[in-house]
């Protein structure tokens, strides 16, 4: 088997050669000390300049934390997590809001240059407006370890009526909406990782669209971690009104590490009549070193709701980092006709581990789900598909198609499917299929003889096995993932 | 139903029965009965079960036996060997010819599977049987037969076939009363042996049936199994089976008819430890009333495997707004030059079909007879023996 051979080498490669973007930015931080208590939780509150209730669901979130166990069920292996040995702030030190780009830490607009997120970030800081006729860019909430810097195109979102802000000045500015709407997908006891969120979440974004209003660019948030030993507990929140739309990126990076590092983020998404929510990640942790160390451990937990008639939320996903991915990013359909997708890539390397799949619950008549997930394991990783697929006893003539293909890369990796599929309606349809497979030697071989080297031709098979999935990504992403895959696998092959 | 511990239930009854079997069994007594927070027991619930004081059973007498057999359909030829309330009737009992009885030996405890925890703690008597090489023992019917109120049995069968020797075994289960069954299969298929295992679960309404059937597959044999699951209040057939050398093959098959408030469960694992092995497994449900389905059904393929072939099908026929299934395909696997699949579907009958039946002047009702005969018939066919698979078709519309 040469072609698994060579695949297997490039493999092997590319875990020796270091992480491409494991550089560390050396910036002025403000660090609570160590450890996680009540007196933590109310400096985090207060640091934040927040209002009594939000003190008062935090706590309420950590006493419900002390009270509940990590859970074991996924098929991760990892040491105990010390959840007191971290800091749970950690804050740039800075002047009070930069006017201007002379303002910014150089440091930190240096870390963007490397960041490189593929925008007119540099200037945009300074204020300059795109030309005339040029498409519409990108919406930039850079989070800077646990406070965003700086928000972009703030103006131009403003006149559409979209508020995108960081949450912690939604908290401040909108505190309506937040109170309303947070906790309110994901509640501050739903489990031992959104709990532990919701009692420290320092930072994250806040989204907002209006009734009938199409956001009029796509939304982005690039996070890295940053400052050694602090976790990174972001809070998401996007409400989309009545026939109003959006499109949210995430995407991140992280510096190489010795200690492994805690992500426990939160997103949750509110889909109301006719609206449509589309959220994509590339998730780039770093993933430990060849032996496995020092990689993130990233606990998400994702959820939509797709509360009014016919709404959408669509997440994409390409994971590629992180030692330990605990991740289901799941819909609650409420609404009738309402639509909930899933289209995942996931490819693990080394001593990688991921558990990642998603939850379908349908809840009303008609309602449609469809998932897509890709797993592809190398190196001594395992990855593991995780889903379910719930129709409830209202979900008359509700749909799901699940389809979850495996490929494996190496004889010392192994990948898992578990869907779970719970039916209690008579009219509502499920489908679920799942393959895996190694890459075929037929398609390779076809490849080879059409002139492609072995790399291209591993590299095409890939991209062709993943297709499903990357055709759902927006167009920036679309190249970052495929160059993410790339990296992942076959970057080095021959 | 929520998944009530069994720690918060303290009725006498529980206690009775978990003492007399936890004093016999060390997993019992640390970890009792399973509830639903334990996976494997998600989706089916034991809770019934813990509250009867299980006694043992007086034996049955040959009249009675013969009489609740009469109940199913079972083969007229080949040799029968019953047991009535855990107790071989001898009267009626009798191997095929070269088929030599053996001694009991000791099994693998099977210590997180609580049908083998519980079959361990309590078990006593059971047929064990082996045949000899290269001997085709022809057909043998193994009734299984229950009568009485709130008495258990755990039997214990071991079934070896030595190289290149073959058996078909139907497996019959039927009864009257208040009962649980909780027999275990040991059964060992040496070098080019082949076991056909045709069962026909049809117990009483009010019965428990936990099942478990341990297999062990060598090179070339084949383990062909095929269950209608079709009785029983809460009854789980699960199947453990290890493909142990190259160029094995094991059909894991089966459909259940759930009706009433009855809950039927089919669990299986199928273990590829050797390279080159193949498994098939065909599940089809088809609920009614507010009956409860459960599939679950996990294929692991060892490292060391290479060149698995396996493939999975359920598939769940939903006829009424109460029925519910729950199903879990599962694959693990850890070698890379492997094709494996799964498919799962879950639906009702199809309107368009039943539509192309009503306009060629079936009734509806009958049609959708026709529709539900289909999709079962379709599992129905992979019970190789012609003869076994009319006593089953026979069972499913009696």
């Amino acid at each position: 088997m040469p072609a698994v051979t060579e695949t297997r080498e490039a493999v092997e490669k590319l875990a020796k050669s270091s992480y491409e973007w494991g550089f560390e930015t050396d910036i002025e931080m403000d660090i609570a000390p160590k450890g996680l208590n009540e007196d933590t939780v109310r400096l985090i509150s207060e640091r934040k300049r927040e209002p009594a209730w939000m003190l008062e669901w935090r706590l309420k979130a950590f006493r419900s934390w002390l009270e509940m166990k990590e859970p074991d069920w996924a098929k991760l292996k990892h040491p105990p997590i010390d959840y007191q040995d971290a800091h749970y702030f950690a804050q740039p030190k800075k002047k009070p809001g930069p006017k201007s780009l002379d303002e910014v830490d150089p440091e930190l607009l240096r870390t963007y240059a490397k960041l490189g997120i593929p925008l007119h970030e540099q200037a945009l800081l300074a204020g300059v407006e795109p030309a005339e006729g040029e498409r519409l860019p990108v919406a930039v909430d850079a989070v800077f370890d646990s406070v965003s810097v700086a928000t972009t195109f703030r103006k131009t979102l403003e006149e559409a009526g979209v508020i995108f802000c960081p949450i912690s000045d939604a908290i401040r500015e909108h505190p309506d909406l937040v109170k309303q709407y947070l906790g309110s997908v994901v509640p501050v006891a739903d489990n031992f990782f959104a709990a532990l969120n919701s009692a420290v979440f320092t930072d994250g974004s806040f989204v907002y669209v209006p009734k009938g209003v199409r956001c009029p660019m796509e939304l982005s948030t690039y996070f890295r971690i940053n400052a050694r030993n602090t976790g990174q507990f972001e809070r998401t929140l996007i409400i989309v009104e009545e026939r109003a739309s959006v499109s949210y990126l995430e995407g991140c990076t992280a510096p190489q590490r010795d200690e492994n590092q805690l992500h426990a983020a939160v997103v949750e998404l509110i889909a109301m009549d006719d609206a449509s929510i589309k959220y994509s990640t590339v998730q780039n942790w770093y993933p430990g070193d060849d032996e496995g160390r020092g990689g993130i451990y990233n606990f998400v937990t994702k959820r939509g709701i797709c509360r009014g008639a016919r709404s959408k939320i669509s997440w994409t996903q390409v994971e590629t980092g992180s030692a330990i991915t605990w991740k289901y990013p799941s819909c609650v359909l409420a609404g009738e006709g309402s639509i909930g997708e899933f289209y995942s890539v996931a490819v693990t390397n080394n001593h990688q581990q991921a558990d990642t799949g998603t939850k379908m619950i349908h809840l009303a008549p008609n309602t449609r789900s469809t998932i897509i997930a890709k797993t592809i394991s190398a190196g001594h990783s395992d990855s593991t598909y995780r889903g379910l697929v719930r129709m409830q006893p209202k979900a008359r003539n509700a749909r799901n198609f699940t389809q979850c293909d495996s490929l494996l890369i190496g004889d010392q990796c192994g990948a898992h499917t578990v869907p779970y599929i719970e039916s209690r309606n008579m009219t509502a349809r499920v489908e679920h299929e799942a393959t895996t497979s190694k890459i075929s030697e037929d398609q390779l071989f076809y490849c080879r003889s059409r002139g492609l080297s072995q790399e291209d031709a591993v590299g095409l098979i890939v991209n062709g096995f993943c297709r499903e999935v990357l055709k759902e990504l927006p167009m920036e992403f679309a190249v970052e993932a495929q160059k993410l895959l790339q990296i992942s696998l076959e970057g080095s092959v021959g | 139903m929520s998944g009530q511990s069994v720690a918060g239930q303290t009725s006498a009854a529980l206690d009775a029965f978990v003492e007399r079997a936890a004093a016999r069994s060390t997993v019992l007594a640390g970890t009792g009965i399973p509830t639903r927070r334990v996976e494997a027991w998600r989706y089916t619930p034991l809770r019934s079960i813990t509250e009867i004081v299980w006694k043992e059973a007086a034996p049955l007498d040959a009249a009675s036996a013969k009489n609740l057999l009469d109940k199913i359909a079972y083969p007229a030829n080949g040799h029968l060997f019953i047991f009535g309330n855990g107790r071989e009737v001898t009267s009626l009992s009798s191997l095929p010819e070269n088929v030599l009885r053996t001694d009991a030996e000791a099994v693998d405890p099977l210590e997180d599977r609580f049908s083998a925890v519980l079959n361990g703690a309590l078990g006593r008597d059971g047929l064990s049987i082996r045949v000899p090489k290269n001997v085709d023992a022809g057909l043998l019917t193994l009734a299984t037969l229950h009568q009485g109120s709130a008495i258990s049995t755990h039997l214990r069968h071991r079934i070896v076939l030595e190289e290149g020797a073959s058996l078909t075994l139907f497996d019959a289960n039927v009864g009257e009363g208040e009962y649980l069954s909780n027999p275990r299969f040991d059964i060992i298929l040496a070098e080019g042996a082949r076991l056909r295992h045709v069962k026909h679960q049809s117990e009483a309404e009010n019965a428990a049936h936990l099942a478990i059937i341990n297999v062990e597959v060598q090179g070339n044999a084949e383990y062909d199994s095929f269950t209608l699951n079709g009785g029983g209040a809460v009854a789980r057939h699960e199947v453990v089976t290890t493909l142990a050398a190259p160029h094995a093959l094991v059909h894991v098959n089966g459909v259940q008819v759930v009706n009433g408030t009855r809950l039927n469960d089919l669990t299986s694992m199928i273990h590829h430890a050797a390279p080159d092995c193949n498994s098939r497994q065909t599940v089809k449900t088809v609920l009614s009333d507010t009956a409860q389905g459960v599939f679950q059904g996990k294929i692991l393929v060892d490292r060391v495997a290479q060149k698995t072939d396996g493939y999975q099908m359920n598939q769940a026929l939903l006829l009424s707004e109460k029925a519910q299934i729950n199903s879990k395909p599962e694959l693990e696997i850890y070698a890379d030059d492997v094709k494996c699949s799964h498919g799962a579907t879950v639906g009702a009958l199809d309107d368009e079909q039943l539509f192309y039946l009503r306009s060629r002047g079936v009734p509806e009702a009958e049609a959708r007879d026709i529709l539900v005969t289909a999709f079962l018939t379709d599992a129905l066919e992979l019970v190789a023996d012609e003869a076994l698979r009319e006593l089953l078709l026979k069972g499913l519309f009696s």
